[in-house]
């Protein structure tokens, strides 16, 4: 075992963790952990863009993108937040301009903005451009700048060091984080990480579903590893179901696809979205386009001899354009379907891809014990933060938005803090819950596979907790949950060695996933209601009167060990925007 | 208007897809032996997954030993480039049916880089010579505009191929002066040097220019085109080495 002192260690290297780091680390002695290469991060996979009321293409302004902002989470977004997202959009896509990104341009030199869901001009009139992008490349460009830029400030990585606990001392009732613990993948030796802050930067957990835009990697392993220690998670059950993955695989089609004039079409050619969203159509939010695309399928307009997906169609649209704009997502459904999108409608359906919920954290990125107590030392920002600026959904291009915006912010209130704060102690045995966790799964003689138990889960979240839910598809999926936890118990890897044992890593990702997938079931059936991305069929309605508050999930040890979710709740910040019906 | 009924893919989904195939894979570790040895692996998989669907069918089922590295599976994270039938591809963005499954498929790691275990290289040699080249823009002026830098967008265009390096070491691996030659700095640190060398908004060209002349820089290249064959993301590699080999000829970029 190795101990390492640094002021600010930061847990990932996607974008939050990275513009994080450039800021922590001008102001303090930085380490960033990730489990893979920086550049590997799934901020690479985001296609659309970056939202910011630019106004260089047509007006706009940041008010515009609050109110836009909170109606597409259905009013669950804590709106001083969602204000100061928006505001901060403009100086955050001006930074990465001047970090180097090559944002695409108007024909006068000035970055080009183009449409996308949910975003209005003047409160829901009609699309605004307000979207900066590199082709559909966005998240790939963001990613590469910000690492350039960590190149650039010297920022100290471990690659491939996965974070397996975090470590947090409690006197007289007083949380404090005190640093993390980590597993050297190469080599399997254990690191122990004293901090004076750490930040979560880690990004989701759609791992728990099958068809999911997400990588492999996203298995929750930042919010498992507070979780455990007793922090809360935060509205776990609004998870956004994009419409556009490619069908069966999941794999993602931006909304930049309808915001350049895409259409989707239901078996008999017709443009469904008009009958659903009369003014956005196809750029209304994307619970509303999911929701549609599934009621299309279950009401027998879905395509194919099993009518279980319908069409995204660029066939109207220039091939120019289509090879300047959307060039990835054209390749993707040549490589990946063997259609040519030119003359071809390509096959869809929704995907699981992005966690509103998360770890509680208020607008500096602290992170919350309660509804109101900040844990001194520890911070979080991006997807696996909650904040929060999505609420119950989501809006495309306010997630390259929120990693910019929130990881800056996290950047420097957490070496601020390191910068005049002492070391908390160390634990006793600071590894042992690390190591433990390791040896049992090293040295199991049970019988229970990993990659079969991650499928039955899969299987079960996509059948019961996806775009529509019932009190008994949360049941089902809530009892096979106990059980695959159950079945983890007995769970045994074959690769018992210490050199890149991916083996392992799996399993421990199964165990956060198992983890998380409980808290969201339990959450989502405690949510009498129909809320953005949370959808109840036996409860098709919003009720702002005993549902507008975020769920806090705490995890609880019974005397005998037994495990349970706790549900509490937090009220929603409201400043100017009283909620209303949601009408694209 | 364009009425779809009918289309490529669901006119092939109805009979049962699933074929036998071999998987022929290099196996190294350390810790159980010094030798590397080919392991044949049996499986069923439908021709239009992909071949890291089958490593994953591999290791969920049959070996759980066996080691890659793999993120999103799409070509975006460039985590799985390696070897596969003598040629370097991304496992995530190469079908089964496209490499011919009647004959075992053969998967190696990538060339010129220490294997670590199985299909893992050890990649900081890689990421050094990157680090190497200044990949980031270098601007002199010390005050920043209020607003963004203009930029047209023919010269936004100019660079607009070696933007989509996602770092994943198939060309640079491809190469057989790099093979022979670990010092040279190889295709990918060009290819990112490129992007900052014919950058409009970018004042450090001659650096990198220099950088690049050196002995083990660009004037190793020997135009063999592996590199270009062998970039997932269809970056023309050898025309963007030319473009900067051109650049310090005439200093014009």
């Amino acid at each position: 075992m190795k101990i390492h002192k640094y002021d600010t260690v930061i847990v990932g290297a996607g974008g939050a963790g990275m513009r994080a780091a450039i800021e922590a680390t001008k102001r303090s002695r930085t380490a960033v952990l990730t489990k893979l290469y920086p550049t590997r991060s799934h901020t690479g996979a985001a296609q659309g863009g970056m939202a910011a009321a630019l106004a260089n293409v047509e007006e706009d302004n940041w008010e515009w993108h609050t109110f836009d902002t909170v109606k597409g989470g259905d009013y669950l977004v804590d709106q001083d937040a969602a204000e100061i997202l928006a505001k901060e959009a403009i100086d955050s896509v001006l930074d990465l301009e001047k970090m180097g990104l090559p944002f695409n341009r108007t024909p006068n030199g000035t970055i080009d903005q183009r449409r996308f869901g949910g975003h209005s001009r003047n409160h829901g009139e009609a699309p605004v451009r307000r979207s900066c992008y590199a082709a559909d490349r966005t998240g790939h460009m963001i990613l590469q700048t910000l690492y350039q830029n960590c190149v650039k400030e010297g920022v100290e990585f471990f690659n491939e060091f996965y974070v397996l606990d975090q470590l947090i001392t409690e006197e007289d009732g007083v949380k404090r984080s005190a640093g993390v613990v980590a597993y050297e993948l190469a080599t399997g030796e254990i690191h122990v990480f004293q901090a004076k802050a750490v930040i979560y930067a880690s990004g989701g957990c759609g791992k728990f579903f099958k068809v999911t835009s997400n990588a492999h990697t996203l298995t929750g392993d930042g919010q498992a590893a507070v979780y455990r220690r007793g922090i809360p998670l935060e509205d776990m059950e609004f998870f956004q179901f994009h419409p556009t993955g490619i069908w069966r695989m999941g794999i993602l089609l931006t909304e930049g696809a309808r915001g350049e004039g895409g259409i989707l079409r239901n078996k008999d050619g017709e443009r469904f979205m008009e009958k659903y969203a009369p003014v956005m159509k196809d750029l209304a939010s994307r619970d509303v386009v999911s929701r549609s695309i599934y009621t299309e399928i279950r009401e027998g307009r879905g395509c194919g001899p099993e009518g279980d997906h319908v069409y995204l169609d660029l066939t109207h649209l220039p091939p120019e354009q289509l090879d300047a704009k959307l060039p990835d997502i054209t390749e993707f459904a040549r490589t990946y379907l063997g259609i040519e999108p030119y003359t071809d409608p390509i096959p869809i359906q929704p995907t699981a891809h992005y966690a509103m919920g998360g770890i509680p954290t208020n607008v500096q990125g602290e992170v919350l014990a309660d509804n109101t107590t900040v844990v001194p030392g520890l911070y979080a920002a991006g997807e696996v933060a909650c904040v929060s600026v999505h609420g119950a959904n989501r809006l495309g291009t306010n997630s390259l938005l929120d990693i910019n915006v929130f990881g800056k912010r996290a950047g420097i209130a957490a070496a601020d803090y390191s910068q005049k704060a002492d070391y908390v102690d160390l634990p006793e045995n600071p590894a042992e819950f690390v190591v433990s966790q390791i040896e049992r799964l090293r040295n199991s003689t049970g019988n229970e596979r990993v990659a079969e138990l991650r499928r039955e889960l899969q299987e079960t979240m996509d059948a019961n907790v996806m775009v529509f839910r019932t009190e008994q598809t949360i049941k089902t999926a809530v009892e096979k949950i106990a059980e695959l936890k159950e079945r983890y118990k007995n769970v045994a890897i074959q690769d018992k060695g210490k050199r890149f044992n991916t083996d392992l890593l799996e399993a421990i990702e199964l165990g956060n996933l198992l983890d998380l997938a409980e808290v969201m079931a339990v959450s989502a059936l405690a949510r009498k209601e129909s809320r953005g991305g949370h959808y109840r069929e036996d409860y098709p309605n919003r009720d702002d009167v005993n549902f507008m508050r975020h769920t806090m999930a705490y995890r609880e040890v019974g005397a005998d060990g037994s495990e349970t979710v706790r549900l509490d709740y937090k009220p929603v910040v409201q400043t100017r925007y009283q909620p209303m019906e949601r009408k694209y | 208007m364009a009425t779809p009924v009918m289309d490529k893919v669901e006119a092939q989904s109805a009979a049962s897809p699933y074929i036998t195939v071999t998987f022929r894979v290099r196996r190294f570790n350390p810790e159980v032996s010094a030798e590397a040895t080919w392991q044949d692996f049996q499986l069923e998989i439908d021709p239009k997954e992909r071949v890291l669907d089958g490593l994953h069918k591999i290791k969920w089922d049959l070996d759980g030993t066996l080691t890659f590295r793999r993120s999103c599976a799409h070509g975006i994270c460039g985590s799985d480039a390696m070897r596969i039938n003598g040629k370097n591809r991304l496992a995530c963005k190469t079908l089964i049916k496209d490499i011919n499954p009647e004959k075992p498929i053969t998967i190696e790691p990538i060339k010129g880089l220490t294997v670590l275990k199985d299909l893992v290289v050890d990649m900081e040699p890689f990421f050094q010579a990157y680090r190497d080249v200044m990949p980031f823009l270098i601007t002199k002026d010390t005050n920043e505009p209020t607003r963004e830098r203009l930029q047209s967008a023919e010269d936004r265009e100019r660079f607009d191929d070696t933007t989509k390096c996602i770092l994943c070491a198939a060309c640079t691996s491809s190469c057989p002066v790099f093979w022979n030659d670990g010092q040279y700095f190889g295709p990918a640190a060009i290819v990112n040097a490129h992007r900052f060398i014919f950058d409009s908004r970018d004042e450090a060209g001659e650096q990198r220019l220099e950088i690049l002349n050196d002995k083990d820089g660009v004037w190793r290249c020997r135009t063999t085109f592996n590199c270009t064959d062998a970039c997932p993301r269809g970056i023309e590699v050898t025309k963007a080495i030319a473009e900067v080999k051109r650049a310090l000829i005439t200093r014009r970029y």
